[in-house]
């Protein structure tokens, strides 16, 4: 009951912070100057239609009548640019499907890698193996993703032309977001992500590891005469994924923010790619419904990983003394 | 003798005129941040990384004092993005400026023909032999010559080099005044190195491509040489003992002729159409060869000194970002562990809202609206700013409530200390550790960030005077596969920065780590 109440208590708490995020960022956003394209006819429709839905009245006003659209029509504005009339909300969504794929993708394929090179540096601590993870992970977590990205494109593109330089365009790939050609063209963008990825686990899973391994349970476990491998099977490692498996969820939900660099060096159409055409273009309803994506994906993730802590591990059930 | 009655004047002190007090220790004490330097000195991985870190700051501050030729606004558009090339390295083979290729024909006769045209003197017609020493030869290697066969089922013969490609600029027309070509005259005649070269003649049916000034012998098709001594046109292929024809323009008198008139002006100011050997051109300009540490980047500027320029607007920005966290988020902090109750929950609320606005949407927000009046440089620091004290302030907040309830502090308390006293004097020096290595690794992250948002536009640091490494990434994304020189050093710079100053960091928190004493011994 307790934990319920924590629980209730967390998610109204974040979306009073996100309300209040969704406020400044409403303000600053219809404070800036908006443009009508050089067209005269498009500047004319696009003015009556601005002056109808409410967007010369007053800031709290519009404010109101923003809230109220979001509320009885789900309505997050409207593209003006990027796609002419297109509710801002659809072309958000339309743009998911790569963003979270590609994301998806690298996720599944560096977490096994990750958390087995983590193990196996745990257990060869300070032997020439663990030193050489350690350093390979010092390096690899060091190096931004876009020197990844760039030697992908050199090496598998240029030097050895194994696969395209940027990801397929949906009609190219057959029209779907899930065929193999489409998955074939990702791989780039999935490796460039990986390194990181897989290096961050690794020294998080080193970490939490070594500490499990030298506790006095361990030495308990094998004194009762489990063996080395039973007693790092069953209790090092359980303990050890107390918190790397909030990590891992956590990343989970992340995958729909994505990486903007990534998305612009493969040109995947994704919700990063919006972020920043919206940005060019000056569609600020499309810029404002991506802020608010953007901070409700963060705000999420972090209160998923907080809460998800307290159901994996009972003994830090938070908001129970 | 009776020992309860000693008469009293046989006491005498014992330490009667000395003081009596501890001995002073005969060796130093060792405090904490001693200790820290200490174990900080034993992890050669974290020394390495600070010397390296060193040796970066040096380049980025005596680059600019050693490179006198030019300075981070010089700038030469006509050697936009060509490779290394620096005059006594050349000697040793490496920074020669060279870029492998390979050429037809055609193309080898053409970069053949710079050097010939530049040792032609007055029209005299050197062979391909005799200025095959020359300065002015843009090859520098020559491979096995292969044959190919072309679609057209011909076969063809194609060159493997190496080419120069400053001297590959060969040749250009350009448009000056008249008094500007006294000068060069004169200029010529004082040192010896000849910049005007005559003009080609491109209206008699010889001239391949008008606009390129390299084409100064007779061709036909596609830019093939030709010989018309016989009264045909015979087409040529390449040999040392080749002698090309020349296609200089001349006048009624059969004189050649250096210069055309385009338009304009008197005596002075008439504006002429010259043809030059860039090479020497650039001499003219610039009173030197063209020394380049690491070649020019995409616009032309020296990027040697532009990667130093860039080190050094993101080691500022990073370490402004990283003081000003440093004491926000110390005082922010220091408050909310000190005071605890309603003034930790209030100000925890802020500091929740603030950290849920995402970084990106804060930069952009600032750019968008502040980047006008201020310029980008402190939109960008105020940016970093906004949320970037708040992982410092839950540091400093853990730490007071660690140390608030300890006994000390409640002596120092009951000793009538006050608030502020006891904040700064008693307790901020536990948590100065933690604050020191969280503000070293943020340096790091500033400098990741920073050229993220360069290379995706949403910043704009780039400019005459300065670059930040992100930007000359961000001009070099679309153009690096055909010139890599120009991504590889400024992510190399990037990549080495990221790793040391982790490294650095790793080894400021393992020596600063209190519970880590004493482990490796």
């Amino acid at each position: 009951m307790k934990m319920f109440k924590y629980v209730l208590k967390r998610i109204l708490l974040m979306f009073f912070v996100f309300f209040v995020v969704t406020t400044i960022c409403f303000m600053l956003i219809r404070l800036l100057p908006r443009e009508l394209p050089q067209d005269k006819n498009l500047a004319d429709a696009i003015a009556a239609r601005w002056d109808a839905l409410g967007y010369n009245e007053p800031l709290i006003v519009q404010f109101g009548i923003y809230l109220r659209n979001i509320f009885t029509k789900l309505d997050f504005g409207t593209s003006w640019y990027i796609q002419y009339r297109e509710p801002a909300l659809d072309l958000l969504l339309s743009r998911l499907a790569p963003t979270v794929l590609v994301n998806t993708y690298a996720l599944v394929f560096s977490i096994p890698l990750g958390i087995l090179l983590g193990i196996y540096a745990a257990i060869k601590k300070n032997r020439w193996q663990d030193t050489l993870i350690s350093t390979g992970v010092m390096v690899f977590v060091s190096v931004p993703s876009y020197v990844y990205a760039f030697l992908v494109q050199y090496f598998l593109y240029f030097k050895l032309d194994l696969l395209p330089l940027t990801v397929y365009s949906l009609a190219d790939a057959g029209g779907s977001w899930f065929t193999g050609k489409m998955f074939y063209s990702m791989i780039p963008p999935i490796l460039a992500l990986s390194f990181g990825e897989i290096a961050g686990l690794c020294r998080f899973t080193r970490a939490e590891l070594t500490e499990t391994l030298t506790s006095d349970y361990m030495l308990l476990a094998r004194t009762k005469g489990l063996s080395r491998g039973q007693a790092t099977a069953r209790h090092a490692l359980k303990n050890a994924m107390v918190p790397i498996l909030p990590m891992i969820i956590g990343s989970f939900i992340s995958v729909m923010s994505g990486s903007l660099v990534i998305e612009r060096i493969f040109s995947i159409p994704g919700v990063g790619q919006l972020y920043i055409q919206s940005i060019q273009l000056f569609d600020y309803d499309v810029f404002m419904v991506d802020c608010i994506f953007y901070s409700f994906v963060g705000l999420l993730a972090g209160i998923v990983v907080d809460l998800s802590y307290g159901f994996i591990d009972p003994r830090i059930r938070m908001g129970e003394k | 003798m009776d020992r309860n009655n000693i008469p009293k004047e046989k006491f005498t002190f014992v330490n009667a005129g000395q003081r009596i007090s501890d001995k002073k220790f005969e060796d130093k004490p060792i405090g904490y941040f001693k200790d820290a330097w200490i174990r900080f000195r034993k992890s050669k991985a974290s020394v390495a990384a600070a010397i390296i870190i060193v040796g970066i700051i040096l380049y980025s501050f005596l680059t600019p004092l050693l490179i006198t030729s030019h300075d981070a606004t010089f700038m030469c558009g006509t050697y936009a993005k060509k490779p290394a090339r620096v005059t006594w390295l050349r000697e040793l083979g490496i920074a020669t400026g060279g870029v492998k290729t390979t050429n037809s024909e055609a193309g080898f006769v053409k970069l053949n023909a710079i050097a010939v045209g530049a040792e032609s003197k007055d029209g005299q017609v050197v062979s391909m032999g005799q200025a095959k020493d020359s300065p002015y030869h843009p090859v520098l290697k020559t491979g096995a010559p292969y044959q190919q066969e072309q679609p057209n089922k011909k076969l063809a013969t194609y060159y493997p080099t190496t080419v120069d490609t400053y001297l590959e600029v060969g040749f250009l027309y350009v448009d000056v005044e008249q008094a500007e070509y006294q000068k060069i005259a004169d200029w010529q005649a004082q040192t010896g190195l000849q910049v005007l070269y005559p003009l080609v003649d491109t209206q008699n049916g010889y001239c391949f491509e008008p606009e390129d000034a390299n084409f100064w012998y007779k061709t036909k098709g596609k830019g093939i040489p030709v010989s018309t001594a016989t009264g045909k046109d015979i087409q040529q292929t390449y040999s040392e003992e080749l002698v090309l024809e020349d296609n200089y323009k001349r006048d009624a008198d059969g004189n050649l002729m250096y210069s055309q008139y385009t338009g304009g002006g008197d005596a002075q100011t008439a504006q002429l159409r010259v043809r030059v050997l860039y090479y020497n051109y650039y001499q003219y300009l610039y009173g030197s060869v063209p020394n380049y540490l690491l070649g020019t980047d995409a616009q032309g500027y020296d990027l040697a000194l532009r990667i130093a320029g860039g080190i050094r607007l993101s080691l500022l920005l990073a370490v402004c970002v990283s003081v000003i966290n440093f004491l926000i988020g110390a005082a922010y902090g220091a408050v909310e562990g000190y005071y605890g109750g309603t003034t930790d929950i209030v100000l925890s609320r802020v500091t929740d809202i603030l950290s849920g606005v995402p970084f990106i949407v804060v930069v952009t927000l600032f750019q968008i609206h502040l980047a006008k009046q201020v310029g980008a440089i402190p939109s960008l620091l105020f940016a970093y700013v906004l949320t970037g004290w708040i992982g410092t302030a839950s540091r400093v907040r853990t730490q007071f409530y660690r140390f608030k309830n300890q006994e000390y502090v409640m002596a120092a308390r009951t000793l009538g200390a006050r608030d502020r006293r006891i904040i700064w004097k008693h307790i901020f020096p536990n948590t100065l550790g933690t604050i020191i290595t969280s503000s070293a690794l943020v340096i790091p992250g500033v400098i990741l960030t920073e050229s993220m948002l360069s290379f995706l536009g949403i910043i704009k640091l780039g400019g005459a005077g300065q670059t930040s490494l992100g930007t000359l990434l961000s001009d070099a994304s679309t153009i690096w596969t055909n010139y890599p020189h120009l991504m590889l050093y400024p992510a190399l710079v990037i990549s080495l920065l990221m790793i040391c100053f982790n490294l650095f960091g790793n080894g400021l928190r393992d020596a600063f780590n209190p519970a880590l004493r004493g482990v490796e011994d």
